[in-house]
């Protein structure tokens, strides 16, 4: 298994493109310092008795010699264990999104290239009204209405599922018109026809013989997908309809210290910021490098 | 062509309709008209009355029948925070935002026609690699964040320009407040301008560049070269002329992302819009003022869609035999 992959013509593309290792690497390191956030951090954030206010605003090391390495935002805590939590929060809601989008647009394209006719040609009408909206103006205004819903103070005890919910509901139209283009092709070839021969349900055709065959062009988009969704969740957060300032994600670490860029306390918005750039361009680099790769002919809409 | 019309408006409808429920719907669960009347001191039973009196009590079909037709005159309520008709402070707020995209959409042009050509006739030149590289990380670049960047810069650290506000303006035809005529109103559109139109120009200059390295490989291209026209006249008459067609309606759709982008630039800027007015009509829980925007946005922006759409058919028969592209 280890040897193949070693041999294979993916690894040996991979290697010779420097931006894809690049920012793979980048993206790596982002994760994994994300993922071991409790270790690496010097505090816990979420925790109000380890954060002292009068080590408020202090620059970073090279600039006030103090012991936080990027310094400290208003309320006193240490902006590198703020990031590092708050790329968690970022991520977590990034695939949580995508993961909703996928299931919602592969089911609806599954259904509307198999089933054809009717319900495809109502089932894509929506999904272009949709995509006509802009998944951005979709996720503003359906965050604003369930923040209206339930009160800024109710929001800030759901927003992480709020925040994968709104962000799932107004992206899957992506998938679902790209497995739906696959799904027309597929369907098409011999092997789903003996599959229909031989009697088999519909649902079973659909998920176990051409659902396999559609998952190259899901797999490049998801990458894609899981950048905007967290360009998204920064997004939201930032308008302040996201995560709240005591479980920051980057995009409200982003919020919490555009205030203070005016009296020169850049490094509070600069770091986060910075941060949530690497992280949705390493994305992007790597999701171009997969497309050309693959090269699904599909994806093209 | 009649059919693809009338197919087009109906589809245009059915979404108006779509939005009207759901800006109905809102009302109807969050609002409380009754308690941003009369406050808190007013008995059970003469609010009751006033319910009554309001049609508050009717089946929520009479009521809904009622918003539209309301909606349709041009009333969308009022709002709680401002205590005017909705619409009246939506049409206030409406020139500073349409400046900012006015604004805006001219630094796309300016920049990424020239940049767009210049790529796609020299693509292996340093400069093209360059724009390229950029427009990547440009798109990966919140907008907020570039905003708080230019505002770093070139207001906080150089003092060159003003880092919020729209500045002196000046009442024109009655109605319009406009920052475009004054030397402070112009300063303080430099900086919004630039930061709303940075995250559209990547995907403008790529998308003029792709469409002209298509125009330069056709046979007419060549023949107008072989007929030994100027070079610029080959690059502009004939060449760029055939790449404004997806231009202009790839650039017509984006009028729903150009008016997300405006919510977040107005916040960063606190610039004095509808986005702006949005956020904070989202913040004072000011329901009216919200549905309204939301009735608003969505009017224009199908309105916008659909004739774009039916320009395109209009161009390009072979949109309207399929419905779609």
């Amino acid at each position: 298994m280890w040897k193949k992959f070693r041999e294979s013509y993916f690894l040996y593309s991979f290697l010779r493109d420097p931006v894809a290792v690049g920012s793979f690497l980048i993206l790596l390191v982002l994760v994994l310092l994300a993922l071991f956030a409790p270790l690496l951090a010097t505090q816990n954030p979420y925790d109000g008795s380890a954060i002292d206010i009068l080590d408020a605003e202090i620059a970073p090391r090279w600039i006030s010699h103090g012991k936080f390495i990027f310094g400290t935002d208003v309320q006193g805590r240490d902006i590198w264990s703020t990031i590092l939590y708050g790329a968690r929060v970022s991520l977590l809601i990034g695939l949580g999104a995508v993961a909703l989008q996928a299931v919602l647009g592969i089911v609806v394209g599954l259904v509307s290239g198999y089933k054809g006719g009717k319900i495809d040609s109502i089932l894509m009408r929506i999904t272009d009204v949709q995509l006509s909206f802009s998944s951005y103006m979709v996720a503003i205004f359906f965050g604003a209405i369930l923040q209206t819903a339930v009160g800024v103070g109710g929001y800030a005890d759901i927003a992480l599922p709020f925040l994968v919910f709104v962000i799932g509901i107004s992206e899957w139209p992506q998938y679902a018109r790209t497995v739906r283009a696959s799904v027309l092709a597929e369907k098409k070839k011999e092997y789903v026809e003996a599959a229909r021969v031989i009697g088999l349900k519909p649902t079973r055709i659909m998920w176990r013989h051409i659902l396999p065959n559609t998952l190259t062009p899901v797999l490049v988009i998801s990458t894609v997908q899981v950048a905007n969704a967290v360009m998204s969740e920064a997004a939201l957060s930032f308008l302040g309809l996201g995560m709240p300032a005591n479980q920051p994600s980057l995009g409200s670490l982003i919020k919490s210290g555009f205030t203070y860029v005016l009296s020169g306390s850049w490094w509070i918005t600069l770091f986060p910021g910075l941060v949530l750039v690497l992280l949705v361009l390493s994305i992007n680099l790597l999701g171009d490098w997969l497309r050309d790769f693959l090269n699904p002919k599909l994806y093209k809409d | 062509m009649f059919a693809f019309i009338i197919r087009r408006v109906a589809q245009a409808l059915l979404v108006m309709f779509v939005i009207s429920i759901i800006g109905f719907g809102i009302k109807y669960s969050f609002g409380d008209p009754v308690r941003e009347m009369v406050g808190m001191s007013v008995s059970a039973a003469d609010r009751e009355a006033l319910r009554d009196q309001l049609g508050l009590n009717d089946p929520i079909v009479v009521q809904w029948t009622r918003f539209v037709d309301k909606a349709l005159h041009g009333d969308l309520g009022r709002s709680f925070f401002y205590r005017k008709p909705a619409t009246e402070v939506i049409m206030k707020k409406a020139p500073a935002t349409l400046e900012l995209v006015f604004c805006s959409a001219l630094i796309i042009l300016l920049v990424s026609i020239p940049a767009g050509i210049y790529a796609a006739v020299h693509p292996k030149s340093f400069l093209s690699r360059c724009l390229m590289g950029i427009s990547i990380i440009g798109v990966s670049v919140p907008v907020f964040l570039t905003a708080i960047l230019l505002i770093y810069i070139f207001a906080v650290e150089l003092h060159w320009l003003p880092s919020y506000g729209r500045g002196e303006t000046v009442q024109l035809w009655g109605f319009w407040d406009s920052g475009l005529v004054t030397l402070d109103g112009l300063k303080h559109l430099i900086l919004p301008s630039i930061a709303l139109s940075s995250i559209m120009l990547p995907l403008f200059i790529r998308l003029i560049r792709a469409e002209m390295k298509e125009v330069l490989q056709t046979e007419y291209v060549k023949f107008a070269r072989a007929k030994g026209l100027t070079p610029w006249r080959v690059l502009m008459v004939h060449g760029f002329k055939n790449t404004l067609l997806p231009v202009i309606t790839v650039g017509g759709v984006q009028i729903g992302i150009m008016i997300a982008y405006t919510i977040l630039t107005e916040t960063v800027f606190q610039w004095q819009g509808m986005g702006f007015m949005f956020i904070e009509a989202v913040e004072r829980s000011d329901t009216s003022l919200l549905v309204a925007y939301l009735i608003f946005v969505g009017a224009l922006f199908v309105t916008v869609n659909t004739v774009v759409d039916i320009i395109y058919g209009l161009v390009n028969p072979m949109v309207r035999v399929s419905g779609r592209k």
